[in-house]
């Protein structure tokens, strides 16, 4: 038990434990301090002095999120001290933050705009504008984050994060002094260093210092041009998360009016990831039992173990990265939303009796980094860009608002066909742990002929928002075919977060963790966390559309991938099995790897 | 209004060949007898804040902790004082010696000298001095200190920035609490004394703590070490007794037609003519880490403070929002009221924006810019503005 | 740039590879090579196990680890209010002149650079300049000069 503080905020008597902050007493009294810097993610910085309140006693003002309580503390949070200094510091950021709020991106979705307009009082800005006087440059060189310089206000949520969560450091301080900045290596684009484009600086920007590189206006354009038949595939986390930008509480599941709003909007077909999310789960699960089979019977040494998973784009480009000699542990599939492009151009076309030329494909996206993926040079199996365009959740919340859709009203309405249909087990994708958990339903039951052993498939050790999930299934009583891994343990790990993921594969190359299976994503929670989810993010926002996502599959009549009637169709009509050639022509691919630093 | 003569005092500088032996001595007496010979003899920090040295070491050495450390801080970066960068030169065997003693005291087996970047000259004869130390106190004390060279940043000076740059990052300030004593160099217990306050504390033990307590005054005791310049005809260092009157420091050093000086460096305060008489050097009147700039009435204090705040637009570390913006209003703005650009009663905002970095800067650099800004401005507003 | 490799590897084996030795590391680079640059600054990701976004915001931060290419002789003119008072403008020009490159440039024959720094602490002998390691204080122009070619004699 943690010893118990009692102070006073503004006259009520509040108790706490020890090591709590005075942030944290005023809210668990409903007092609102206002801050910049803080975020519940990241560690305490204490820099942009937004949050500081009077403490009696104490020579000068206190950083409420940095300053521990004491016994007998008295707080005062709205002093004439703690305004005028709250207020000048507020115009201070004004005056050195691009302020053409009307032409921004993050228009009406800014804290510092917030606080301009709670605390507003001249009608001009009090103090001298120093933008002019910096030689800014925007970098807009990646296809996934723009950095703007003019609008940061240097609170280092983004180089926290960078650094915290994903332990890739791309973006750092560089500087002192008027000259600080926040800055990648040899202000490098970001195009040009480590960053994976996972985005998750982009959830924690406060300003649209970094944000999506937006492609609103290009599906537009596409669902404008007649001759053009523009497709639509929706990943699984945008369902549980997209209703939290269009006025609906964290963790609603919105499915349904998803769809009807993509057909208001215009698209010709909407379409589901999670139908290629299934067909993910027919090729990685057969792809990890042949390469166990290799490995464990054949002895072939170019069946690397254990094998990863390859659905998480910043993933990928951490590998390429960090870890490119376990570039052949990835599993060689696709993600989803690159096998769904490479078939929306050859299978979807042939069957709907399509020129692929004239179809745009798009992809609804929780993730920043699929932007890009589907830029790779990889990523053309159909001979043309299997994915043309990538619209974060917040991007199709704009078009949905644009069209001038009340979309808490929508009816809700069933994903078109084909392509459209998937399983609970492809839902899960959108949490951590739910590519291991529907892959082990469907290997578990190819291998055993029996479903596996957790009630109602509900595999809930790999669940859930520990970083590091470790779980082994025994597996016992084989079908003759698959008996070579009768009593076999098959060891698995799943990882979020890239700090995580650095942890996992430092254990597997130091030789201490003998995995099979790894499972990673790179976003915080897996894709419900995604750098292109609604802003704001946090552990409790992450939760809710976790068990969002699970209610989703819960619901679901068919939830493992290999009975999805339309996987069944396509193997049937167009594939042949799993890993055939076709498959790999258009299914599967390696990646390359990238310089370190 | 009391105050003392200007008096001239000899004790940094003398040489001294007996510091193993006064060590050795020392050595002899409790940890708790040390720690109250330097409380009793009232010594409070050198470097300018003016913490007493004997609650740091008290403080440390009640932590429990499996490492702690002492550090002497030489970087000495305030415009003004270079009266370290002397005693390192003259008498680095007594600032050792001050570091042991603290070192036997809360329990360090090392220290470290961050000595800063413009100082590198220095090095070759300091790490000599240090070998020679090491070999004599050998057998008195588990005890090796190591220098370390800063790179040149102001900020470092800042003890959680001094930390942070030992620790090979940037030298930005922390949050405090935890504060030093608690968690300092690799959040281990540490002790940073200035290298003055090193040397003093030495000093008292080997004379007993009533030889310094004599001196001075009852907020301010002992001597101290002063670093002359600007216009005057004796540019240069001089141990004065604490609690004397500006206006006998003026009469000794002045250069006759003396308009202002400048306590305390550029994060010190401006004291104008009229009220030379009215302050005292000290704890309780306008504190100092040595530095004392004389200006004469050709000078133009507008100069004066846009220099001091170029300064600070520098080296601010620029992570909190008062300092780092605030710095650059601050310059901006007096030059855009010399230009005509702004009235002159923008200087009263910018009053205010100096105390808005004085009460919620994180660290004691952007606090303290306000006090050249507001005591220049308020005492020479017509130079600003004509 | 095998130099380089070789350099930070050796100073990475002298000082060791925490993050603790980063900046006993940067300087010892600056010593030899003046200046860090972009290879020296990845060498020491590498050696360290930082991310290069990490070094190079750790180096700029201190206004002696330049990472812009700088001569054999880096000249610093303190430029604080004492010895702004005593002429260091003079002291400048004077420079500038003979060595026909502007603050913060370096000549062409890369043997010197010309820049301002802050208080160095001879307030009491300025003005005053650093050459590389090495203080000079009490300056006249004639006496600038003489150093100066002094140096490039050298």
């Amino acid at each position: 038990m943690a010893k118990k503080i009692n102070l006073k905020i503004d006259g009520v008597d509040v108790q706490l434990d020890e090591g709590q902050t005075i942030l944290d007493a005023a809210r668990a009294v409903n007092v609102h301090i206002p801050t910049l810097c803080y975020h519940q993610d990241l560690c305490v910085a204490g820099n942009c002095r937004v949050c500081v309140v009077e403490v009696t006693g104490a020579r000068g003002l206190v950083a409420s999120c940095a300053m521990p309580v004491s016994e007998g503390m008295d707080v005062h949070t709205n002093t004439l001290k703690v305004r005028s200094a709250r207020k000048n510091i507020i115009e201070l950021l004004l005056s050195e933050h691009n302020a053409q709020c009307t032409i921004c991106y993050k228009n009406k979705q800014c804290e510092l705009q917030d606080l301009a307009s709670e605390y507003k009082s001249a009608e001009e800005q009090l103090y001298i504008d120093l933008v002019p006087l910096k030689n800014y440059t925007i970098d807009n060189f990646s296809p996934s984050i723009i950095k703007d310089d003019s609008k940061c206000i240097r609170c280092q949520r983004c180089v926290r994060t960078c650094e915290e969560l994903q332990h890739v450091s791309a973006l750092g301080v560089a500087y002192k002094g008027d000259r600080m900045k926040i800055s990648t290596f040899f202000e490098n684009p970001m195009y040009d260093v480590v960053c994976t484009n996972c985005g998750q600086c982009i959830n924690r920007c406060p300003t649209g210092s970094l944000i999506e590189r937006n492609y609103v206006d290009e599906v537009w354009d596409a669902i404008y041009r007649d001759k053009k038949h523009v497709v639509v595939q929706t990943a699984p986390a945008t369902r549980v998360s997209l209703g939290e930008d269009l006025g609906l509480e964290a963790g609603e599941v919105v499915t349904g009016k998803m769809v009807s709003a993509l057909k208001r909007v215009g698209f010709d077909s909407v379409l589901d990831t999670d139908f290629s999310a299934d067909l993910t789960i027919m090729e990685e699960g057969t792809e990890l039992l042949t390469r166990l089979k290799k490995a464990l019977v054949d002895k072939d040494p170019t069946a690397k173990l254990p094998m990863a998973t390859s659905c998480s784009p910043g993933w990928i480009k951490f590998i390429e990265h960090t870890f490119p000699e376990y570039l052949d542990n990835l599993s060689t599939c696709k993600s989803p939303q690159q096998m769904f492009g490479a078939l929306a151009k050859t299978y979807y076309a042939q069957k709907r009796g399509l020129d692929p030329e004239n179809i745009v494909s798009v992809s609804i996206m929780p993730c920043v980094a699929k932007k890009f993926e589907a830029d790779r040079p990889e990523m053309r199996s159909s001979g043309h860009k299997d994915v043309d365009y990538v619209l974060t959740t917040r991007e199709l919340a704009m078009m949905i608002r644009q069209a001038g859709l009340d979309f808490n009203s929508l009816p809700e309405e069933n994903y078109d066909s084909i392509m459209g249909q998937s399983t609970g087990a492809a839902v899960i994708f959108g949490a951590s742990g739910g590519v291991m958990e529907a892959a082990l339903r469907t290997a578990y039951e190819i291998v055993t002929g029996r479903e596996v052993p957790f009630e109602n498939l509900n595999i809930t050790p790999v669940r859930g928002m520990d970083g590091i999930k470790e779980v082994t299934v025994k597996i016992e009583n084989t079908v003759p075919e698959w008996n070579f891994l009768e009593g076999a343990e098959l060891k698995t790990v799943t990882a979020h977060g890239l700090t995580n993921a650095k942890y996992v594969m430092e254990k597997v190359k130091s030789g201490e963790a003998d995995y099979h299976f790894i499972e990673i994503m790179a976003c915080p929670g897996g894709c419900i966390g995604g750098g292109g989810q609604p802003i704001p993010t946090n552990m409790e926002i992450r939760r809710k559309r976790t068990e969002a996502i699970y209610k989703e599959d819960s619901g679901k009549p068919i939830r493992k991938s290999h009975e999805n009637p339309e996987i069944v169709a396509i193997y049937k009509e167009f594939l042949g099995e799993p890993l055939s050639h076709k498959s790999h022509e258009l299914l599967h691919t390696h990646y390359k790897e990238r310089k370190r630093y | 209004m009391t105050y003392n003569k200007l008096k001239r005092i000899d004790l940094i500088f003398q040489e001294d060949s007996e510091c193993p032996k006064v060590l050795e001595k020392t050595f002899g007496k409790s940890n708790d007898k040390i720690i109250n010979d330097i409380l009793e003899s009232g010594l409070k920090g050198r470097g300018g804040a003016g913490f007493p040295t004997g609650l740091k070491w008290k403080f440390a050495s009640e932590e429990s902790a499996d490492e702690r450390f002492v550090i002497c801080n030489a970087d000495e970066g305030e415009p003004g004082t270079f009266k370290d960068r002397e005693i390192l030169f003259r008498v680095p065997n007594k600032v050792f010696s001050g570091m042991a003693v603290c070192a036997k005291v809360i329990g360090a087996k090392k220290g470290y000298i961050y000595l800063r970047g413009e100082y590198r000259f220095l090095l070759p004869q300091l790490q000599k001095a240090l070998d020679v130390f090491h070999r004599e106190i050998k057998d008195l004390l588990d005890f090796e200190i190591f220098i370390q060279m800063g790179s040149g940043a102001y900020i470092c000076g800042e003890e959680s920035a001094l930390f942070e740059s030992m620790e090979g990052k940037r030298g930005e300030p922390r949050n405090k609490p935890p504060y030093p004593t608690v968690a300092g160099f690799k959040d281990k217990p540490t002790v940073i004394n200035n290298v003055e306050t090193l040397v003093y504390a030495y000093m008292i033990c080997k004379h007993g703590p009533m030889g310094f307590r004599e001196l001075g005054t009852s907020d301010s005791r002992g001597s101290k070490v002063f670093s002359l310049s600007g216009d005057t005809p004796i540019p240069g260092i001089y141990e004065l007794e604490l609690g004397m009157s500006l206006n006998h420091f003026v009469e000794e050093f002045g250069d006759g037609d003396t308009k202002a000086v400048q306590v305390g460096g550029a994060a010190g305060f401006c004291v104008p003519r009229k009220m030379f008489n009215d302050t005292i050097i000290g704890f309780e009147g306008v504190p100092t880490g040595g530095s004392m700039k004389v200006f004469n009435s050709s000078r133009s204090m507008y100069n004066v403070l846009h220099n001091y705040l170029e300064f600070f637009e520098e080296e601010s570390c620029g992570q909190c929002t008062p300092c780092r913006v605030g710095c650059q209003q601050l310059i901006k703005g007096i030059e855009a009221v010399k230009k005509g650009e702004q009235k002159a009663s923008y200087l009263d905002q910018l009053m205010k924006l100096s105390e808005t970095m004085k009460m919620a800067s994180k660290c004691g650099l952007g606090q303290s810019v306000a006090n050249s800004f507001s005591s220049i401005v308020e005492n020479f507003r017509e130079e600003m503005i004509y | 740039m095998p130099e380089v490799h070789e350099l930070v590897k050796n100073l990475a084996d002298k000082y060791g590879r925490k993050r603790e030795n980063l900046l006993h590391i940067l300087q010892g680079i600056v010593e030899q090579e003046r200046y860090l640059s972009d290879v020296a600054l990845t060498e020491v990701a590498r050696e360290l196990d930082l991310s290069a976004a990490q070094v190079y915001g750790t180096a700029t931060f201190y206004s002696f680890l330049d990472t812009e290419p700088r001569g054999k002789y880096v000249i610093r003119i303190c430029r604080t209010i004492t010895c702004d008072m005593k002429g260091k403008n003079q002291i400048i020009q004077a420079i500038e002149d003979s060595l026909k490159i502007k603050l913060g440039e370096t000549t062409q024959n890369k043997k010197f650079t010309l820049l301002e720094t802050n208080c160095m602490g001879w307030c009491h002998e300025g003005p005053a300049m650093l050459i590389n390691d090495q203080a000079y204080t009490n300056l006249t122009v004639e006496k600038a000069i003489e150093i100066i070619e002094d140096y490039g004699s050298k």
